[in-house]
């Protein structure tokens, strides 16, 4: 029996739609559900400011959420378009922005809910400083997003490029490498810059003095953890758009498949450990202002360490795609 | 297209070099963030011994550091000798 490329290319889109959006949905549940939990401490411990809380848990799940809409999407997108009579590369086009968006939604989504529960605790604690509490959130959970955006837009690019012109064979893994480059990539960034936000939500409630500086370093730590995300992006993008010449060899194609793959799964370590190092900092410098500047310099020079092994991930990635 | 033994194995090589450095560089990233991460707390609560701190999380990030070093040495041997 022989199964036509149109089917083929339905299996692939149908798998895709389901990984996009099962994938997408780990995240966002998560951070949601910590979001809720400490929503529900903060009103306990003081019941009169609860429509404030309520209101305040209510925004930063509706932030946390939205990686899981792009999910959403572009799992509609998939199942939903007729991508019939199109190439064989279409198949691994398919898979490869589902893996890039469900992947991508995870740390996202988890990261998102951290600052969220915070400023909930820090408004039932504080309830002077909830403008500056949920303006702090906001902008934390804004740059937590930014990984999942980054999937969202290889997917879409993946999906509405026109690889026809392009070779079967090595493309095919490129297109998967990529892929998972910015699939796994997101996952380390997303969650360690909510571990930063997290803690300048604490920081701000318990040393309201101490916000400006607060926000501003936590903006620097989130900038360093997201590093290993573009890193991703980069190795991405290179995979879509470099070109590669016609070969049948087995080798070639899982240089590219194998450079994705190492480039997504190192970005996930560094981003983890660097948002756990800016979390510790930006905690101790709203607990003791006069150590700004020594924590800030340890904290830069710790992330600096974290992020070697990011590093010889990019190495290895780059080494697959141009040398071998 | 024939695949050989040869091409297999050099596939599953390439392959190989990708998976061992990308899962190998996920423990040692972590593990120094949190090491710094501690380091930053120790910092905050006695910042007069920044200095011995600072040498302390830098050696015990160092030892962390071994693991993904020896995914890259595994990834490189993958790629150019095996």
């Amino acid at each position: 029996m022989t199964i036509a490329i149109d089917t083929w290319i339905q299996v692939a889109a149908f798998t895709g739609g389901g990984l996009a959006m099962g994938f997408g949905a780990i995240g966002a549940a998560i951070g949601e559900g910590f979001t809720a939990s400490e929503a529900s401490i903060a009103i306990s411990r003081n019941p009169k400011i609860s429509g404030d809380i309520f209101k305040s848990m209510l925004v930063g799940q509706a932030i946390a959420e939205s990686a899981a809409i792009f999910a959403l999407v572009v799992a509609m997108i998939l199942l939903f378009t007729d991508f019939t009579g199109q190439s064989v590369l279409t198949i691994s086009v398919l898979m490869a922005a589902g893996l890039s968006m469900g992947l991508g939604a995870i740390g996202s989504g988890i990261g998102s809910g951290f600052p969220a529960g915070e400023a909930c605790a820090g408004m039932s604690r504080q309830p002077a400083m909830s403008g500056q509490l949920t303006t702090n959130m906001l902008i934390g959970s804004a740059v937590c997003q930014t990984p999942a955006i980054f999937s969202l837009v290889v997917s879409f690019i993946l999906i509405y490029s026109n690889f026809s012109g392009q070779p079967v064979s090595p493309t095919w893994a490129a297109i998967l490498g990529a892929g998972f480059a910015a699939g796994f990539g997101a996952i380390g960034s997303g969650l360690g810059g909510g571990l930063v936000a997290q803690t300048s939500c604490e920081g701000i409630a318990r040393q309201p003095t101490s916000a400006g500086t607060v926000t501003n370093i936590m903006l620097l730590g989130q900038a360093v953890t997201q590093t290993t995300a573009i890193y991703g992006l980069l190795i991405a993008f290179i995979l879509l758009f470099k070109g590669f010449a016609p070969t049948e060899s087995l080798g070639a194609a899982m240089a590219l498949l194998g450079a994705g793959l190492c480039m997504g799964l190192g970005a996930i370590g560094p981003g983890i450990g660097e948002g756990a190092t800016a979390r510790s900092a930006v905690r101790w410098i709203a607990r003791n202002k006069e150590a700004t500047a020594e924590l800030t310099r340890i904290m830069l020079v710790g992330q600096a360490v974290s992020e070697s092994t990011g590093i010889y991930s990019l190495v290895v990635a780059l080494i697959l795609i141009f040398v071998i | 297209m024939a695949i050989e033994g040869a091409h297999l194995v050099q596939a599953a090589a390439l392959l190989g070099a990708g998976l061992s450095m990308g899962l190998g560089a996920i423990g040692p990233g972590v593990g120094e963030g949190l090491v710094a991460s501690k380091a930053c707390e120790a910092i905050g609560k006695n910042p007069g011994e920044a200095g011995l701190l600072t040498r302390t999380m830098l050696v015990g990030q160092a030892v962390s550091e071994s693991t993904g070093i020896y995914s890259l040495v595994i990834a490189l041997l993958l790629l150019f000798v095996v």
